[in-house]
């Protein structure tokens, strides 16, 4: 089983604990990943903001960067999403606007290995206990692209009951969006910011520790807000609760 | 118009404002999933509902001709509208047929889209809304801002003062010390309405669906005073899109069961009136059916965007919404608000202006819209889509002609930046060097950005900037020789 890790580019440049976090939980559960160099964004923050054409390269670069793997893994739902829903549609238009088939082939190629990370887990591997360790009182917030469109359901969740120490509260309104959606948050800064406060609000009245994601740009957007608002609620991505053991605190 | 982003600025400092939308769409939102939970074929009958009415608008030329010869034999009229103007136009010139000078409205959407009433204004012809919520607007001097209850951004007591102050001058007076009671408002409405029942020899309607088969129009409703409309005149003038069409009387059976529970969450609506022409000794003697275009055959053009046309209006999107919710229903300039008028009303009217050209955005692309669509609308697909024509222009079809309009303006600097970002995200080399100079300088990073960022650090911290990125972590911890992939840069 050959598999690359997707670190995106919003990890890889801002957050990269949760990739090194990534890497750690895998390699402990005897996972051999790659770290392809000429990977790069997914062109998501392009394609949603009607750049459609911008994003040809990135789909062909993603494409050949993980041509050699099995399996494609990433920490971000929103990034798997964009691969799984969006790919298809950029090589059926280009092909329809008549650049041929290579980029439809391309993206026909990409989607079925991209996983994200607790589908990887769930699905490919099989297990919900990883062995991990963290003694935090923690709510979740499924991030929109994970829970609508990748459909990620209670994968999540059952990951982190199984993680001993952890003491999972319910967040109210979880289902709702926080409000960043890429650019929207710079374009509509008013009601992304109403939103963000919101939720942000939700989170504090829970009274945990940390609030956890799979989406590290939905963590930062959350997090900014918290950290304004004077809480002191930790946004922490799932990967790093995971990647947690008795031996080693994240 | 202003654009979303200026008008919803406004409406999210209002706190009574969202105060009240919070409230009402939080209910409707949890009744409507109780309501649909009941039905253990949901999921089916929204793909049939979806799968008939795109049968249809492929086959729409088809279907409306069946409609108008169906109409005509059953002794009704059949005019054509290619636009708001026409429309307009040929209701006023019915009206004014007649000899009358008031008529009473059942609520539409198709109306209001049209601007029909201050188009009757104009030519003399006082128009009386006879929904509750519509009246509320119409005493209000005040706009819609919801599909299904237009006044939603108005609380009760709100409503207890304008049915006091304005009810005198539209007709009967509301009553002595009304309160804020439903009861209380529902008969000051009650009173008020009745007399223009009544009166009036002239009803003016939309409808929900038109049977093309049968030439039966079909409105879904509440109150039971669309009924009053639709039955007491002696003249009633419908004024419907050509997306309400559905081929037979069978195919209602969906849509009478995903209507309802999706936007008031009842198993059935209380009132569906349904009138095919006219009969002797019963309703009106005359029915006129104004079928509008106004960009629908444009909308139809685009194989992406025309799953719009298939909205039945049940304003589900709306009351799921977090934008919605914020913004309220004015900010999107427009009869059609929310997720589905942030795709309806830039197809309909061209993305030419400011506000029309900003509503594709009105989005965090969250998706929930889509999921409570029932009849599986993939708005943020659409959204994406518009947002495409308004930055990079491409074909669409204005007024029946296909042509390439050209990118709307003020787009240049963000093209030049998701040019250049396109660039360097192509180039890992470049982008491993950016990254590295962004950590060499974080210490003087500022806490406020400048420019269009300046919206992000005003009302959130920003991240800091790690010491080191994962790529170079890597290279660092693994080395060259589990790094793969080099040589492709
Ligand atoms: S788009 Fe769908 S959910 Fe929204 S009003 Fe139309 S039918 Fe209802």
């Amino acid at each position: 089983m050959r598999v690359a890790l997707f670190i995106t580019c919003v990890n890889d440049t801002l957050y990269p604990r949760t990739g090194q976090a990534v890497v750690t939980l895998l390699e402990r559960l005897g996972v051999e990943v790659g770290f392809p160099d000429a990977q790069s964004c997914c062109g998501q923050p392009q394609f949603n903001t009607g750049y459609r054409h911008q994003t040809e390269p990135l789909v062909r670069r993603y494409a050949t960067a993980f041509r050699d793997y099995d399996y494609v893994v990433t920490p971000s739902g929103s990034c798997a999403a964009m691969v799984r829903d969006n790919y298809p549609r950029i090589g059926a238009k280009a092909a329809a606007e008549g650049r041929g088939q290579e980029l439809a082939d391309a993206a026909a190629e990409a989607v079925p290995k991209t996983y994200e990370l607790t589908e990887f887990l769930t699905d490919v591997l099989e297990v919900t206990d990883v062995g991990a360790y963290y003694p935090h009182t923690v709510t979740y917030h499924p991030t929109c692209h994970g829970l609508r469109m990748l459909g990620l359901g209670d994968r999540p969740r059952s990951l982190l009951a199984a993680v001993r120490g952890l003491t999972l509260v319910e967040l109210p309104g979880a289902e709702e969006c926080c409000g960043f959606g890429g650019t929207f948050a710079v374009k509509n800064a008013a009601v992304s910011a109403a939103m963000g406060a919101d939720k942000a609000r939700n989170i504090t009245a829970t009274g945990a520790e940390a609030v956890c994601t799979v989406d590290n740009s939905c963590q930062m957007h959350i997090g900014g807000t918290l950290a304004r608002q004077g809480s002191t609620v930790r946004p922490v991505h799932i990967a790093e609760i995971l990647a947690s053991t008795e031996g080693n605190v994240w | 118009m202003p654009s979303f982003p200026r008008a919803a600025d406004a409406s999210t400092r209002n706190t009574q404002l969202r105060a009240n939308l919070r409230h009402a769409t939080h209910t409707i939102r949890a009744k409507r999933a109780t309501a649909v939970a009941e039905l253990d074929d949901w999921s089916r009958l929204r793909a049939a509902g979806a799968a008939i009415k795109d049968r249809t608008l492929r086959h729409l030329d088809h279907y409306l001709e069946r409609l108008e010869s169906a109409v005509t034999a059953a002794g009704g009229h059949v005019h054509w509208a290619a636009d708001a103007e026409e429309a307009n136009r040929i209701v006023t010139e019915l009206v004014q047929a007649t000899g009358e000078r008031e008529v009473v409205k059942v609520k539409s959407m198709a109306t209001q889209e049209i601007g029909l009433n201050s188009a009757l204004a104009t030519a003399g012809i006082t128009a009386y809304e006879t929904d509750l919520a519509e009246l509320i607007v119409q005493l209000g001097d005040d706009l819609p801002s919801h599909i299904l209850v237009p006044a939603i951004h108005r609380n009760r007591g709100e409503i207890r003062d304008i049915f006091a102050e304005r009810m005198a001058q539209w007709g009967r007076p509301a009553p002595e010390g009304l309160t804020d009671a439903p009861a209380d408002l529902a008969e000051a409405a009650r009173l008020h309405l009745r007399e223009k029942f009544l009166n009036a020899k002239v009803g003016i309607s939309g409808a929900n669906f038109m049977v093309a088969e049968t030439g039966t129009l079909v409105v879904v409703e509440s109150e039971g005073n669309g009924r009053m409309c639709l039955t007491l005149p002696e003249t009633l003038i419908s004024v419907v899109g050509i997306e309400k069409v559905v081929p037979t009387f069978q195919d209602l059976e969906v849509f009478l069961q995903l209507l309802p529970r999706s936007s008031t969450a009842e198993r059935m609506n209380p009132y569906t009136s349904t009138w095919t022409g006219t009969t002797d000794e019963d309703g009106p003697r005359a029915f006129h059916l104004v079928l509008l275009d106004n960009g629908r055959t444009d909308t139809l053009a685009d194989t992406v965007g025309r799953q719009a046309l298939r909205c039945i209006r049940c304003s589900a999107c709306l009351n799921v919404c977090p934008v919605y919710e914020r913004a309220g229903g004015h900010a999107y300039g427009s009869a059609y608000p929310g997720p589905i008028g942030a795709i309806l009303t830039p197809q309909l009217r061209g993305t030419g202006s400011e506000v029309d050209a900003s509503l594709p955005y009105a989005s965090s692309l969250c998706g929930a819209c889509y999921e409570v669509c029932p009849v599986a609308i993939d708005i943020p697909e659409v959204l994406v889509h518009l947002r495409e024509r308004v930055v990079e222009g491409g074909p669409a079809s204005v007024r029946g002609t296909r042509t390439v309009i050209k990118p709307a303006k003020g787009h240049a600097a963000e093209r030049a930046a998701m040019r250049a970002a396109r660039w360097t995200l192509d180039h890992p080399r470049v982008l491993r060097t950016g990254q590295r100079l962004a950590s060499r300088t974080r210490r003087f990073h500022p806490r406020r950005l400048p420019g269009p960022g300046r919206a992000w650090s005003d009302t959130r911290e920003l991240p800091r900037v790690p010491e080191e990125s994962f790529r170079d972590w890597w290279q660092r911890t693994r080395g060259e020789s589990r790094t793969e992939g080099r040589k492709t840069t």
